[in-house]
């Protein structure tokens, strides 16, 4: 599990960020996206993929969440 | 730029890289790149943030540099102590030339030398009751300090201090903010966990203190983040906001203090510079307070423009009037400073190899000036940093990543630039080579270069560089 902190882009989009690394990425796509669930899988531009409990849509971002690494992109 | 440019710029890379031995060369060769401005994002084509190769060149600094160095040191009534052996601090002091305001000694402290000069003993019993007794001793000496930071030397974090005790205590006895930073040298590949891990120390225990207790923000308060104040920057910055109806309340960390940074949560909109040494600390007050921020870019007129608007654009009709009643007054006096130094600086190439936004950020600088930026790179930048850079880069132009003394110089004397721009680690080197040469950390004992008054300075020193006749004179020494 690692601490990360999804942030609305100017365009709208989501942007993943992980301090521990200095990553950040737009978020290409994001599992479930409706008011009352929202997280799931969240695929990344660079490839990687992360996992984020399933949760009613945040009412605020920037938001800091526990998440599970699925797949990373490097290394 | 023609393709093949593109190729000759690949072959070089590949020279380059021919002396190395096969692992050296394969990891050198990640971080060297041919731009191309269709790509999205960076990361394929370059890797960053990752630890030098052992044996050659780096101009890196460490991590304690990184929090020291930037981060702390430039707030000016916080004392920070160089906590360990004295050498760290003796060349971390002052060398950045952060501008302040103040009577240093009396109210101001960045250009002293607070260092706990730890000897054989201290390593072997401890050093935290010489901490104590060091706080102790500047409570005596300067009662105006309003905090004090202790900035980890390498040794520290290996003998185990408790820090952090420390601090508590202290800070209780004495009623003063005191910071514990754990920025030792070996933490991270570079300065720049230096600076994330100041900015964490910022948020942890600066910030929070005035959480109850923080005045009513007015409607056009701003803060400016990760300007140093080099040579005066802040100030060429903060007169432009402050001109077009905004009211800039707080100073990170150039000429800053600490009641401004404990109060900077209560602000409308955090201004961010340099991006790379303060986007943490935005981060966590846009989630935290529910502060927006944005990059801004200082350097050269059309950047200038560009980002009064941008800025301008968060707030109401008064601003962007405002920003525009800035940008027609400085106009003209732009005008005449391109026109009169274009004509002596068009057309020459520049290279660049700097710090945490310069490689990017000074491009437009140039580019007003009719000059083009062939090569740049980062010491310390991480992938983010890239993928704004490939967008302000011109096509087929070189990129290079915590470039090795070897490849810097090679890829100099195969370019021939008019015109390089890095640190002081570099300067003699190329000198000595005949290059014309401008120091660009902290502007060459030069600066302000923030701002429209930046500009005329920034043209008038390129120019007295560049067509300085000296360089014609000198043949290198191996040479001769
Ligand atoms: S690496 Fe360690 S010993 Fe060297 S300057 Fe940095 S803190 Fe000091």
């Amino acid at each position: 599990m690692a601490n990360i902190m999804i942030r609305k882009s100017a365009a709208g989009g989501l942007v993943f960020y992980l301090p521990k690394r200095d990553l950040e990425d737009t978020v290409t796509s994001i599992e479930f996206d409706t008011p009352e669930k929202w997280g799931g899988e969240l695929k990344l531009a660079n490839g990687g993929v992360y996992y984020i409990d399933p949760q009613p849509l945040p009412a605020r971002f920037p938001l800091s969440l526990r998440a599970k690494r699925l797949d990373a992109a490097e290394q | 730029m023609s393709t093949t440019n593109r190729e000759e710029l690949q072959n070089l890379i590949h020279e380059v890289l021919e002396v190395y031995p096969e692992k050296a060369k394969k990891d050198r060769a990640k971080h060297l790149m041919v731009n191309d401005k269709a790509l999205e994002s960076a990361k394929k084509c370059i890797t960053s943030n990752r630890k030098s190769v052992p044996g050659v060149m780096t101009m890196r600094g460490c991590a304690y540099a990184g929090s020291k160095g930037v981060v702390w040191g430039p707030i000016k009534d916080i004392i920070d102590i160089s906590h360990g052996p004295i050498g760290c601090g003796q060349y971390a002091r002052g060398g950045r030339r952060n501008y302040m305001n103040g009577v240093s000694g009396v109210d101001s402290f960045c250009d002293i030398n607070f260092s706990s000069d730890f000897q054989e003993k201290d390593i072997v019993f401890g050093g935290d009751k010489k901490l104590a007794k060091l706080i102790d001793e500047l409570e005596t000496l300067f009662p105006l300090s309003k905090g004090i930071s202790i900035q980890s030397e390498c040794p520290v974090g290996l003998i185990g201090d408790d820090i952090e005790a420390v601090s508590k205590k202290k800070a209780a006895e004495i009623g003063k903010t005191i910071v514990p930073v754990r920025c030792e040298g070996f933490r991270g590949v570079s300065q720049s966990l230096g600076h994330h891990i100041a900015n964490d120390a910022v948020r942890d225990w600066i910030l929070p203190t005035r959480d109850d207790k923080r005045p009513e923000a007015g409607p056009y308060d701003v803060a400016i983040l990760g300007d140093y104040n080099i040579g005066g920057d802040a100030w060429a910055s903060r007169i432009l906001l402050e001109e077009m109806g905004l009211n800039v309340v707080a100073q990170w960390s150039g000429d800053g203090t600490l009641p401004e940074m404990e109060n900077t949560p209560a602000v409308k909109l955090n201004l961010l510079h340099c991006y790379r040494s303060m986007n943490y600390i935005s981060r966590h007050m846009e989630e935290k307070y529910g502060i927006p921020w944005m990059e801004y870019n200082f350097f050269g007129p059309t950047k200038i423009k560009e980002s009064l608007r941008e800025i301008a654009s968060h707030f109401d009709d008064k601003i962007k009037e405002g920003a525009e009643r800035v940008i027609a007054k400085y106009t003209p006096a732009m005008e005449e400073i391109i026109a009169k130094f274009k004509p002596r600086l068009e057309g020459k190439k520049v290279m660049l190899y700097v710090g945490g936004l310069r490689p990017r950020h000074v491009i437009g600088a140039y580019e007003d000036l009719g000059m083009e930026v062939v090569g740049t790179g980062y010491e310390f930048a991480h992938n983010d940093d890239y993928d704004r850079t490939i967008k302000e880069m011109g096509d087929a132009t070189l990129i290079y990543d915590d470039a090795t003394g070897h490849e810097l110089e090679d890829f100099v004397m195969a370019m021939k630039p008019d015109l390089i721009g890095s640190g002081i680690k570099e300067k003699y080197v190329f000198h000595k080579m005949g290059y014309p040469f401008r120091q660009l950390h902290s502007w060459d004992y030069s600066g302000p270069y923030h701002g429209y008054d930046g500009f005329a300075v920034f043209a008038r020193d390129m120019d007295m560089t560049l067509n300085n006749p000296v360089w014609k004179m000198m043949q290198a020494p191996w040479k001769a």
